[in-house]
């Protein structure tokens, strides 16, 4: 960052620094404080009629949380529930796919905002499938160099317009499908006026256990309100019992067992479950637990 | 971010921004009392960090638009959206047959978007008429350059 001068002079002239930013108290037209504080007014309007955020998470990568979201999002609208799905995995969207939504579908647009698809089971999904030509990867436009320190940044802006801006009615349940990792739920939690609830996915094995054990404890701290523990892929190829020793750890009910091919009972039962959890049960942080 | 005349000890006023090329971000500031006049020169990592914030240097003067921030930044695909762009009640706009044809060279994953924010800009300032001059206008008055 460079600023130019009209009248360059030389630098002994120039008095002193004394003043802090809150020193200067004239009208600052930018008022991006503000823009921010729009940004999520923009959110929490839009989120009014929604009765409930699931995060869908986890630690570890290719342990279902896109296939447990979609399998759980058709589960309650079959239970008659008003249900929709952000696919917040923008690098590696997968939940259209499930919810054999049309990847070509076209995006209505007006000025107050975009039309969700209408998927499997009449699941309203915001996805960035319906953004990319099939096979393409999420690129940016801008700078070719350096995207470490903006693509965060885009991506955190995409989330929110996806919340803000796309008319998602009135919903009993918003399930926000995670990437692996814990940063996109950080996001969630900043962006959101109240904290959501989360659903950590694992499977059996020691490996993920571990991984979601850490993105447990940092989606406690940020402030999600943890309902439970689905394990999925159970089976003999992966011994191990992640979900239960997680559930027990963390004082946290184990939703779910799921099998490589759960029938449509096991789905139907883990949407019943979900609605009779609490909706919004305080923050456990893990040292607390049993 | 302020900016603060040494000499006067009076903050300068935002007047313009624009983006000039290459990315690159400039706003200008300007002292009311001695009329001195500074550019902040952002360089194109900078100016790619504070467009991704969805946030406008210099202020607002239309509402954002939706996925403004996402479809001004992703290269999508052309026929994602359904958007004739062509705004809310009340903004029946005329385009100019040159600011047409430069419309249409605009990608279509953002084409509705764009054409929106110059039909609402010109019905915000009462112009009848959406010609090359008037995109510039705008261009430079919201901070487009890099749609």
């Amino acid at each position: 960052m460079r600023a130019e001068s009209s009248d360059a002079r030389g630098t002994a002239s120039i008095p002193m620094i004394s003043r802090t930013y809150h020193d200067v108290t004239g009208p600052d037209r930018s008022r991006l404080g503000e823009q921010v504080a729009q940004q999520h007014d923009r959110v929490r309007r839009r989120l009014a009629g929604v009765r409930r955020v699931i995060a869908v998470m986890s630690g570890k990568g290719g342990v279902g949380k896109s296939y447990v979201t979609a399998g759980l999002a058709m589960g309650l609208a079959r239970a008659g529930q008003a249900a929709g799905v952000l696919d917040a995995d923008f690098n590696g969207p997968t939940t259209a796919r499930l919810l054999d939504a049309d990847p070509n579908a076209r995006l209505r647009v007006d000025e107050d905002g975009i039309d969700p698809v209408v998927a499997r089971d009449g699941v309203r999904l915001m996805s960035m499938t319906q953004l990319l030509d099939d096979g393409q990867p999420l690129v940016f436009r801008g700078p070719g160099h350096d995207s470490f320190v903006w693509r965060g940044a885009a991506e955190a802006a995409a989330l929110r317009e996806f919340l803000a801006d796309v008319r998602w009615g009135s919903l009993d349940v918003l399930l926000v499908d995670l990437p692996p990792g814990i940063q996109r739920g950080l996001e969630l939690c900043d962006l959101l006026e109240r904290p959501p609830n989360g659903i950590a996915v694992t499977i059996p094995t020691l490996e993920s256990e571990a991984a979601v054990r850490r993105a447990l404890r940092a989606g406690l701290d940020g402030g999600i309100q943890m309902i439970g523990v689905v394990e999925n892929m159970v089976g003999s190829q992966f011994p191990g019992a992640a979900g239960s020793t997680l559930a027990r750890e963390f004082a946290l009910p184990l939703l779910a067992r799921l099998p490589f091919h759960p029938g449509i009972d096991l789905w139907n039962d883990l949407a019943t479950r979900l609605d009779i959890s609490p909706t919004h049960s305080a923050p456990r942080a893990p040292h607390s637990a049993t | 971010m302020k900016f603060l005349c040494l000499d006067c000890d009076a903050q300068m006023h935002f007047t313009e921004r624009r983006q000039p090329g290459d990315g690159t971000f400039a706003a200008a500031f300007t002292c009311s009392r001695c009329g001195r006049s500074v550019a902040l020169l952002a360089n194109p990592m900078e100016t790619q960090l504070v467009d991704s914030l969805g946030v406008r240097i210099g202020g607002r003067t239309l509402d954002p638009q939706p996925l403004e921030t996402t479809r001004a930044t992703v290269r999508g695909r052309d026929e994602a959206f359904a958007d004739d762009g062509n705004g809310g009640p009340g903004t029946a706009t005329a385009w100019s047959r040159e600011a047409e044809d430069r419309l249409a060279r605009v990608p279509g994953f953002v084409r509705g978007m764009v054409k929106r924010i110059y039909v609402d800009y010109a019905a915000d300032r009462g112009i009848p008429e959406i010609t090359p001059e008037v995109m510039d206008r705008a261009r430079s008055e919201l901070g487009l350059e890099g749609m």
